[in-house]
């Protein structure tokens, strides 16, 4: 017990431990790795980096904006850069973002696992979606695609261009994504350490089991669809096309059937984040445990009954709108209570505002946001004047990209300590997310405003009355692509450092990641860890595995 | 109130403007208050709440079921009243009053057609009498569009295999802009038509005679806000270049071989016909897409056109 601490800070002991980084460092040890750690990181790059291209993208989209004149792009490239900006956004980076890069990586470790359930399923889904990107790719390289991330038809069915490819690319990542829900359900079902109970699991595994639901009996629907769509194209058999008696707003039904509930694989991960993050900055257990679980379950679940709010004015019956949009206000409720729970969380807290505490306010603020602007949009008259409008892109940017990706990047520097075991610049982090703060509410505040004023989305030039508006958002989009680069110099400089200075449990956390050494070693853990305290339980000090597994 | 409406909401020009603007600004005032309780919570728990040192003692609370019950009801509530308000105000715009004006409204890439009671036809304008309620028939003849008139907060899908509607009554007679706002590619964003709504004297003049600006106007400017408006501007270019038809660039005098073999020097008639019947000659490299713009233009276009294509030298 007396050396305990010692074991874990390598740097002092005479023979360096070697970790999951360490340990076989070949090229072919890494590209056939079924270690669950190193496949996260994998993915992370993968993810981090169709983020950047998607970016980059859409500050290209921004600056054609500034003006409602042809600047550089003529509408249809700018077409197919919204198409490929959606679509890379959606498929190549959200979707596996928070579960398959962050997921893979902690969720083991939370569980006191050596691995997933099936490592080889894993690997395998890692290829997967690397089939899948390459066929995005060659879709983008044969020539681009201009349906929009959404493929409506009879539009998808009649362009031009490798919209066959780009579909089934979508139809290959799908199966990637179910791949992975499949592992995580069987891993939280089957490999929780001894002792540790459903109450027992922290709430980033209770989010990311919601989350791997949805993808696993969701997901086949959009494959499906985007094969009866390519069968459309290729055959005309008759499915959508209306000539050959088929309907147009079927594709919309089977795409949304899909496609709402993928909001939530989206955000519940984000949600998920947040509530590790948020008990642990103020040192205080979280505030209603069954609730925020049992919401994450149960905004799965509704989440599959309200996919025809995305079609108020597509001519589907007034009973069906009814029925969507009450349920829809419905699956609202559990989202606002898990922001209740969480400031109830931090209240009489012991706060402290280290970059992933930072993250998770930014989360707090910009996610209210997107979810109260959600408000409008189920009350179907006033969705009749917003749909299709920037109104709708800045709520649902409010959304993904405030709820989303800010708790992903909260994500990344909460658990970046114990990835790589080198603490990055804090300073220079928190002011990155200020920026970032700051530049995404330029971009998307300005895009309500005009969004409402009656501004169509997807318009390459607009009426010269909104262009106050989009100057506003590209000066926005600039900041916030500053801010995102700025975050990324921060954590990658840290690696450059020579010595594991981020210590074991360095937020005083009380999950089981923390109780292996920084970064772990291959194995996770030495030996099998045992629970012994509740996931926010801080009335106890944070205790290292190390001891139970009685290797001292 | 008014500052809120004025910040987010176009004019109100319907008499459903105001009805749905009401439900808007109830939501904007519930927005408001819920952010500032969540926002002001956040901010104050973090600076009262702050960390003074590592023996912080934290109280172990792990539930309130009043609590929790208090918040997940009273959202409820107000979000029913919003559900309840947004579906009863949608159901009144969804019938039209019997004594409506009714027009048919076609979709095309990239341009909105228009027929009157009277067989009477538009493109990419819109002349209503004012003080009727106006009923659109909306279809499309090819992929989906959307009507979409902000001033009115009125929008429908436009579909291919079905009709689907919208009904309005202006509140003050002026000129409003039609928008598409279902993604439709290229053009998309300059689908763009115009509601006039206009008194009981002007619409008859329309009817009889076209706009009124067009009396004034030199033929060569009314060809070439025909060509912007009536969509000759997505095939056809000014500059030389190819497009998905011939460019006008000098084509006036000069001599065009046809699919057919034959050939003919480009004179007024010549441009007349290829309006009223496209598909009569084809120019050699190209496709017969063009559609037929008989009856779609009135006389004084087709003049307008033809002065405007022999002075693009
Ligand atoms: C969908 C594309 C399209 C639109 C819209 C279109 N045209 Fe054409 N137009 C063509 C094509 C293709 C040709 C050449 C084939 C032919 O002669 O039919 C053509 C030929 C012509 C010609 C003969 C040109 C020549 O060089 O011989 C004239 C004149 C013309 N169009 C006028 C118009 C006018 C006026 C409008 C708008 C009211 C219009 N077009 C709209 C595609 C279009
Ligand atoms: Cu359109």
């Amino acid at each position: 017990m007396a050396n305990a601490t010692s074991t874990h800070t390598h740097t002092g002991t005479s023979q360096p431990q070697l970790n999951y980084l360490t340990e076989n460092t070949s090229l072919k040890d890494w590209l056939t790795t079924i270690d669950h750690k190193r496949l996260g990181l994998m993915y992370l790059a993968a993810v981090m980096a169709f983020f950047f291209v998607g970016g980059a993208l859409a500050l290209l989209l921004r600056l054609e904006l500034l003006t409602p004149k042809q600047d550089f792009m003529d509408s249809a490239t700018y077409n197919k850069v919204f198409t490929l900006h959606g679509a890379i956004m959606v498929f190549l980076f959200i979707i596996p973002s928070v579960p398959a890069a962050l997921g893979n990586f902690v969720l083991p470790l939370m569980l006191g696992a050596k691995d997933v359930a099936f490592p080889r399923l894993n690997l395998a889904s890692f290829y997967v979606y690397c089939l899948g990107a390459i066929m995005a790719l060659a879709a983008i390289i044969g020539g681009g695609v201009d349906t929009g991330w959404t493929f409506y038809t009879p539009y998808s069915t009649t362009t031009d261009g490798p919209v066959g490819l780009m579909a089934m690319a979508v139809f290959v990542l799908g199966f990637s994504s179910i791949f992975t829900g499949i592992n995580f359900v069987a891993t939280v079902h089957k490999l929780r350490a001894p002792g540790m109970g459903w109450f027992q699991l922290p709430l980033f595994v209770w989010g990311i089991y919601a989350t791997a639901l949805i993808q696993v009996l969701a997901t086949p629907v959009l494959g499906i669809t985007a094969v009866l769509m390519v069968m459309e194209r290729a055959f005309h058999i008759g499915i959508f096309d209306a000539r050959l008696g088929g309907d147009p707003v079927l594709f919309q039904h089977f795409f949304w059937f899909y496609s709402h509930p993928a909001v939530y694989i989206m955000i519940l991960p984000g949600m998920a984040i947040i509530s590790e993050i948020i008990p642990v900055f103020s040192k205080k257990t979280v505030f209603g445990y069954r609730a925020i679980g049992f919401s994450s379950v149960s905004i799965a679940f509704i989440g599959f009954l309200v996919w025809g709010h995305h079609m108020f004015t597509s001519g589907q019956s007034d009973l069906a709108s009814a029925i969507f949009a009450f349920l829809t206000y419905l699956v609202a409720i559990p989202s606002g209570i898990k922001i209740w729970n969480w400031l109830a969380t931090m209240y009489q807290g012991s706060i402290e505002m280290r970059t992933p505490m930072l993250y998770a306010m930014s989360f707090l603020l910009l996610f209210a946001i997107g979810g109260l602007t959600g408000l409008y949009l189920g009350a179907i008259s006033v969705d009749i004047h917003l749909h299709d409008t920037y109104f709708v892109v800045a709520h649902f940017h409010y959304v993904m990209m405030g709820g989303t990706v800010i708790a992903f990047l909260g994500g990344i520097h909460y658990w970046w300590p114990k990835m790589f075991g080198k603490m990055y610049n804090e300073k220079l982090a928190d002011i990155a997310c200020w920026i970032i703060f700051i530049g995404f509410n330029v971009t998307f505040l300005n895009q309500f405003m005009m969004g409402s004023q009656g501004m169509p989305r997807r318009y390459w030039t607009y009426l010269d009355e909104f262009q106050r508006y989009h100057i506003g958002s590209t000066i926005g989009s600039w900041i916030l692509g500053f801010g995102l680069v700025m975050a990324a110099g921060v954590l990658l400089s840290s690696l450059r450092k020579k010595e594991y200075d981020a210590g074991d449990n360095p937020w005083g956390s009380r999950t089981m990641e923390w109780e292996t050494i920084s970064p772990p070693i291959t194995h996770n853990f030495e030996g099998q860890p045992v629970l012994r305290h509740g996931p926010y339980d801080f009335r106890v000090e944070p205790t290292p595995a190390t001891v139970a597994g009685g290797r001292h | 109130m008014n500052f809120l409406e004025r910040l987010f909401l176009p004019p109100q020009a319907s008499t459903h403007a105001k009805v749905v603007d009401d439900v808007f600004i109830f939501v904007t005032w519930v927005n408001i208050i819920f952010f500032v309780i969540v926002a002001a919570a956040a901010i104050f728990f973090v600076i009262k709440y702050k960390r003074r040192g590592p023996n912080d003692r934290t109280p172990h609370v792990t539930h309130n079921l009043t609590l929790e019950l208090v918040w997940s009801i009273i959202p409820l509530f107000i979000v029913m009243i919003i559900f309840f308000w947004g579906f009863q105000t949608y159901m009144v715009a969804r019938i039209a009053p019997n004594d409506s004006f009714e027009v048919q409204a076609t979709a095309k890439k990239w341009l909105w057609a228009f027929e009157y009671p009277d067989g009477t036809r538009s493109i990419n304008e819109l002349h209503v009498p004012f003080g009727r309620p106006v009923r659109v028939v909306l279809s499309s003849e090819d992929v989906l569009h959307a009507f979409f008139l902000k001033d009115f907060r009125v929008k429908s899908d436009v579909l291919p295999n079905r009709y689907t509607e919208v009904w309005f009554e202006a509140t003050k007679p002026g000129e409003y802009v039609l928008q598409c706002a279902e993604y439709c590619g290229k053009d998309h964003s300059r689908m763009l038509g115009k509601v006039f709504v206009d008194n009981k004297a002007d619409y008859d003049r329309f009817i009889a005679e076209g706009p009124a600006d067009w009396k004034t106007m030199p033929p060569a400017e009314l060809g070439k806000m025909t060509y912007e408006q009536a969509g000759c501007v997505s095939c056809h270019s000014l500059d030389g270049s190819k497009g998905q038809g011939p460019s006008w660039k000098g084509i006036y005098g000069s001599t065009h071989q046809f699919v057919d073999g034959t050939s003919q020097v480009v004179d007024e008639n010549y441009i007349r016909q290829s309006i009223e019947n496209p598909q009569g000659k084809i120019v050699k490299g190209y496709e017969g897409i063009m559609p037929t713009y008989q009856g779609l233009l009135r006389e004084k276009q087709i003049n307008g056109v033809i002065a405007y294509i022999k002075s693009l030298k």
